[in-house]
């Protein structure tokens, strides 16, 4: 029982920067940008975050600097592709390129430091709780934010303006725009708050997961979140339900291991790509289409008259 | 034109010795480092190296490096520039350099080449590496005397012969000194990613290992460890800043022995190409200084172990041994030889759980 308190308490420390990810760039997604750069503003989230931390001594101010050096990679896209209309794909992969260099050249001075441990939360009385205690009360805030995050961002795409307009401007840009929305500061707005929380999922693993700096240490978790938003077919809850999924195999493979349990473990690693592509395969039949389909805008560019 | 290129090099490599250098000016050495010199783990052992090589031969020699070199054509150029920049040895200081040193070595026969961790050699082109299971198994007398719950984790990164000599030396040695330890191996299947070895840390010290051991090159285990009161052990440089408490000690690479004698053996005109292989002996493997918590009387022990290793005395993998089904592996009274190791595929008998094959 113990034990299984433990893998679920670790699973959830694995699958809060994917959560943060994808959450932003399903929000991006769903307003008809496709920002394939996910892993480069994860990475200078990361070192946005423990430069910041580490500089400053507060674990608020890497927080702050992993949103902010997100949002501002993710601004620079947006001026790229949205003012001076470049391709989102290509300019998606450059961005992750340019992230992992840039975080390298800034993270030169920093390697090889670390920082103290993140603090948890200790509740009095639920905190001591056999089982429930350690999976639910113990965790750090950022784990908590991850979980609110998810909530808002279902509440405010379905059920406020906000969300619907972002919806409309990556259902049909051309229509948005002749109603009278400014389709651009929308989706630059958008794309920021996409960037934040990459980063902010960056910076999760620099300062609590590991909680250190090295080079390319995000290893390809933002393609994993770009996988999570088809998985999720651009919903926030099953969002969640992805990452959970991507973290809790990692871990419970990385257990059965320990145990000695027979099972090669690039099986366990594999699963939840197969369940990504069969979803995919899913997403493709006519019945799925009506409603689980990607944004009609996605990764159109949207020029007009000026 | 090629048939008789390839001919004189084919020749020089096999027959003729490579010519004697002129005295007068300073021998230029090369160096090629897969990252950044200052990357706190494989590169930077090699250049502090480099630093002591310049520092032993003062004006007689200079030194050049090249860092962040990425594997593939990028390699090739690098290496083919600095043997035409007149470079009369040149260390590639990565496996991912061995296809690209292998071709350029054909083009210049009168340069000498030196590939670290590679297995193709040629006239004018050396190979040399570290006997890191001799570290570990220091490292694992260490481990089976200081562990209270007879478990020790090792995050490993892939299940090949490399990894696996370091697995086995290390559980054999504890198992010598702790007769009740238990090894518990998660492989993450990368070299590199701090999350994953993070979280394979996490998941040893939950099933009960306070000895994590690591052939991953990240201080993420370290880290884990330290926040979770354990112990680790560090892997290329020293790694106790990260866990000044959980850090026992750490297997450490110095080059610099080995770069000074390749170097005198071309001022001498005595250089020839050759694989070297080293452990503790001539000092390439070394531990870093043993944690103050270890007591004397364990301090003693690693301190005979390491001796008895550097002397050749006894061998981690002399016989009797077994493999992990039970079949013999090396007889009564025998030790293996380099190919033996180089092919060693399997866990040896004692060691828990399934090989990923």
């Amino acid at each position: 029982m113990d034990l299984l308190a433990e893998i679920l308490f670790t699973l959830t420390i694995a699958s809060t920067p994917l959560v943060y990810a994808a959450i932003g760039e399903l929000v991006v997604e769903r307003a008809g940008v496709l920002n394939l750069g996910v892993e480069g503003m994860m990475i200078v989230g990361a070192i946005g975050g423990f430069a910041a931390a580490f500089t400053s001594g507060s674990f608020a101010a890497g927080i702050l600097g992993g949103i902010l050096a997100g949002a501002t990679l993710a601004l620079l896209f947006g001026i790229i592709t949205q003012l001076f209309l470049a391709n989102q794909v290509v300019t998606g992969l450059a961005l992750t390129i340019f992230g992992l260099g840039i975080s390298a050249l800034i993270g030169r001075s920093f390697t090889g430091q670390s920082l103290e441990t993140f603090p948890r939360l200790d509740i009095p009385v639920l905190s001591d709780i056999e089982f429930l205690g350690r999976v639910l009360f113990q965790q750090d805030i950022l784990v908590y934010g991850s979980i609110l995050l998810t909530a808002a961002v279902w509440w405010t795409m379905s059920r406020s303006r906000v969300g619907l307009i972002i919806r409309a401007v990556g259902e049909d840009h051309e229509a948005a725009h002749a109603l009278g929305f400014a389709v651009i500061p929308i989706r630059l707005a958008v794309l920021a708050f996409g960037g934040a929380c990459a980063g902010l999922g960056g910076a999760y693993l620099s300062l609590v997961q590991t909680p250190i700096w090295v080079e390319d240490m995000t290893a390809g978790r933002g393609w994993i979140a770009l996988a999570i938003v088809v998985f999720a077919a651009w919903r926030p809850w099953r969002a969640l339900l992805g990452a959970y999924l991507f973290g809790g195999f990692t871990i419970i493979q990385l257990h059965a291991q320990a145990f000695g349990v027979n099972i090669p473990p690039q099986y366990l690693s594999m699963i939840p790509y197969i369940v990504t592509i069969l979803v995919l395969v899913a997403l493709s039949t006519d019945a799925a289409r009506r409603h689980l389909r990607p944004p009609a805008c996605l990764g159109k560019t949207f020029f007009t008259a000026r | 034109m090629m048939k008789r290129r390839t001919f004189l090099a084919g020749a020089t490599a096999l027959a003729a010795p490579l010519p004697l250098r002129a005295q007068s000016d300073p021998l230029k050495v090369g160096f090629l480092y897969q990252a950044p010199r200052d990357d706190k783990g494989w590169t930077e052992r090699h250049e502090l190296a480099r630093v002591e090589l310049q520092e032993h031969f003062g004006d007689r020699i200079s030194t050049t490096f090249v860092e962040n070199i990425s594997e593939g054509p990028d390699a090739e150029r690098v290496i083919r520039q600095l043997a035409q920049q007149g470079h009369e040895l040149i260390f590639t200081t990565s496996f991912s350099f061995m296809n690209p040193t292998v071709k350029v070595a054909r083009q210049f026969p009168n340069v000498r080449f030196e590939n670290c961790t590679g297995y193709q050699r040629a006239g004018n082109l050396a190979t040399y590496a570290a006997r890191y299971y001799e570290g570990r198994h220091a490292m694992g007398t260490l481990a089976g005397l200081m562990t209270e719950t007879n478990t020790i984790g090792y995050v490993a990164s892939f299940p090949i012969p490399g990894v696996l000599r370091g697995v086995n030396a290390a559980y054999l040695a504890a198992r010598k000194v702790n007769p009740d330890v238990r090894m518990r191996v998660i492989w993450i299947n990368t070299w590199f990613d701090p999350g994953k070895e993070a979280d394979a840390a996490t998941a040893l010290i939950q099933q009960g290992a306070d000895m994590i051991m690591q052939h991953v090159n990240s201080p993420a285990p370290i880290r884990v460890a330290e926040e979770n009161g354990v112990s680790a052990f560090g892997n290329a440089i020293d790694m106790s800043e990260f866990g000044p408490t959980a850090t026992l000690t750490s297997m450490v690479f110095d080059w610099a022995p080995y770069y000074v004698q390749r170097v005198q053996d071309v001022l001498d005109g005595t250089w020839g190409s050759g694989d070297t292989w080293a452990g503790f002996g001539p000092g390439m493997v070394t531990l870093a200084p043993l944690n103050d918590r270890v007591p004397a009387d364990v301090r003693a022990k690693v301190e005979a172990e390491i001796a008895t290793l550097s002397g050749g005395g006894a061998h981690p993998f002399a016989g009797p041994l077994n493999r992990q089904d039970g079949s013999l592996w090396m007889a009564e009274g025998a030790t293996p030889t380099d190919e033996e190791l180089f092919g060693m595929d399997f866990y040896v008998e004692g060691i828990d759980g399934s090989l990923p094959t």
